[in-house]
């Protein structure tokens, strides 16, 4: 599936809800469902810490695709960043690299990327497409 | 739930405020972020937009009319000001940015003249961040050691602790009257006297006080004493230093530029006299006068009766919440103002904030601007809701409802 795809999925889904409390829901299902990070990967390190939670990424490089896992202590923070690993995960750095994120947008949840919501998570959005720069050289 | 204690004319009160009326996600707004900033009541909007449609100029140095105007509007709220507080003398009122600026032009005089390499300053654990890093910032320069006052677990200030801190090495104490955070009142007036007992000076920070209590610095006698004007129901940018005369008349000024000069030569400058060696450039004239305004709004409400009812509000919210299963109440000072921090078993501060905005309902999460404090109570944060005179019992029912709903959601 491509980044574009992903997304597309993604959207789709979310079409589904009509009322802001069902999406919530989804997405704090999301966020409990997915244990998206092992404990060894919690690392200071891979903090990405905003002001109101905190984020932790961690990237590595399997058959040329970027393999990212993710967590957080808020569960709809971590919801939302288990649908950004969704789409970016598996992905060559290159598609990583040129890909637009468009989804979180579509779904209405587009104050989660904004600057004062200093929840962590467009610092993780950026800190992917760091990473997919870092890996080209590499891949 | 019906109240029967109705101390305030909460109706009309919330229809001065214009804000109050909005809906945020389709639900009307209930604002809990007090503590962050107030909201504004038409009498202050009016006095900001008379500001611009009939008086507007610069102050102090004009020779026509509208200058003249300005100038006296300007300094006839710095007698508002005086008489809010109870200073003894208009040109102990220092106009500032705020809070912040207010204890950074503190530290950065004093740090100038008085502070020498073993000298300390002595904060308390429960400090703003404003009223920490400055210090911290002048302590480094001048040698200086920062010296902190532990509290207690229900987030009390320890006299005790503070006294054996105390010594003739302490050349300044900063402590906050109400905390941001906990909603604690610190026995303040008893700080300031042990303070001066060794000659240490005191600046007390009562940005989280004036909007809720009556201050009087005299009776206080504290050498200091800052507050912001947009958390008492003024305009953003707009803040007050009071100092006694002495102390100021002795401190070099903070910054350099007009206003603040009495003579200028390329060899050498003289200062203005007080207030406005400590004012250099233009300041923010019609927020100094809208402040005046709000001072106004909230003595024709009455400080006695708003300290009543809120703390009225308060007891009951607090209550309400207690019987939330899993909630951890942050601060339980036996004197509190204003404040509810909390936290959920189970759940992130943000996740509840997060939610219950989508319900209308505006508090704050996160470290308050108090990472030290935190870090006490080995949290990353809380939840908080912070009230002001214009919030209903109503109002709490609705946050809690919301709360009970979050909480359902996120377990």
């Amino acid at each position: 599936m491509t980044i574009q795809e992903a997304q597309n999925e993604i959207v789709e889904e979310f079409a589904l809800f009509d009322e802001w409390m069902d999406k919530y829901e989804h997405i704090i299902e999301i966020g409990k469902d997915l244990p998206i990070i092992t404990d060894q990967y919690k690392t200071e390190e891979n903090l990405i810490k905003g002001c109101q939670s905190r984020v932790w990424l961690h990237a590595e490089l399997k058959n040329n695709n970027i393999i990212f896992t993710a967590d957080s202590d808020a569960i709809i923070t971590k919801g939302i960043v288990g649908l950004v690993i969704r789409v970016f995960s598996n992905q060559t750095p290159l598609d990583i690299a040129q890909s637009e994120l468009f989804f979180i947008d579509q779904i209405g949840l587009k104050e989660h990327l904004s600057p004062t919501r200093s929840n962590g998570l467009l610092a993780m959005v950026k800190q992917i497409k760091m990473y997919s720069i870092a890996f080209q050289a590499k891949a | 739930m019906i109240h029967s204690k109705t101390i305030l004319d909460i109706k009309a009160i919330r229809s001065d405020f214009p804000i109050l009326s909005r809906e945020i996600n389709g639900k009307p707004l209930v604002y809990l972020d007090n503590g962050a900033s107030s909201q504004k009541p038409k009498q202050v909007l009016d006095t900001i937009s008379r500001y611009y449609e009939y008086e507007n100029s610069n102050i102090h140095r004009g020779i026509h009319t509208l200058s003249q105007e300005a100038t006296n509007a300007y300094e006839e709220s710095r007698k508002t000001v005086q008489t809010f507080i109870n200073a003894k003398l208009d040109h102990e009122v220092i106009f500032t940015a705020g809070t912040t600026e207010s204890i950074n032009l503190v530290a950065a005089s004093i740090g100038k003249k008085h502070l020498q390499k073993g000298d300390e300053i002595i904060i308390s654990t429960m400090e703003h961040h404003s009223n920490i890093v400055p210090w911290q910032m002048i302590c480094e320069e001048k040698g200086a050691i920062l010296k902190v006052v532990p509290i207690n677990e229900k987030g009390e200030f320890l006299m005790n602790e503070f006294e054996q801190l105390l010594s003739e090495k302490t050349k300044l104490v900063a402590v906050t009257h109400v905390s941001n955070t906990l909603g604690t009142i610190n026995p303040v007036k008893e700080i300031i006297q042990k303070s001066h007992q060794k000659g240490a000076l005191v600046l007390i920070d009562g940005a989280q006080a004036v909007p809720h209590t009556k201050v009087d610095v005299q009776d206080l006698d504290c050498d200091f004493y800052v507050f912001s004007g947009h958390k008492m129901f003024a305009p953003t940018g707009v803040g007050i230093l009071y100092g006694k005369e002495n102390i100021l008349n002795d401190l070099p000024p903070y910054q350099g530029g007009g206003d603040m000069i009495k003579t200028v030569t390329f060899e050498k400058t003289t200062y203005n006299c007080l207030p406005h060696k400590m004012e250099a450039g233009t300041p923010n004239i019609s927020g100094g006068i809208a402040l005046a305004s709000a001072i106004d709004y909230m003595n024709s409400i009455g400080i006695e009766k708003i300290e009543a009812y809120e703390h009225e509000l308060l007891t009951y919210a607090t209550a309400q919440i207690k019987q939330i299963e899993g909630v951890r109440i942050i601060g339980e000072a036996n004197k509190k103002a204003s404040v509810l921090s909390f936290l959920v078993e189970g759940t992130h501060p943000s996740d509840i904030g997060m939610i219950i905005d989508k319900l209308g309902i505006a508090i704050r999460t996160g470290h308050h601007c108090t990472e030290p404090l935190m870090n006490r109570f080995e949290i990353p944060g809380t939840a908080r809701a912070s009230f002001a005179f214009y919030n209903t019992f109503e109002e709490v029912d609705i946050f809690i409802t919301a709360l009970k709903r979050a909480i359902k959601m996120l377990l």
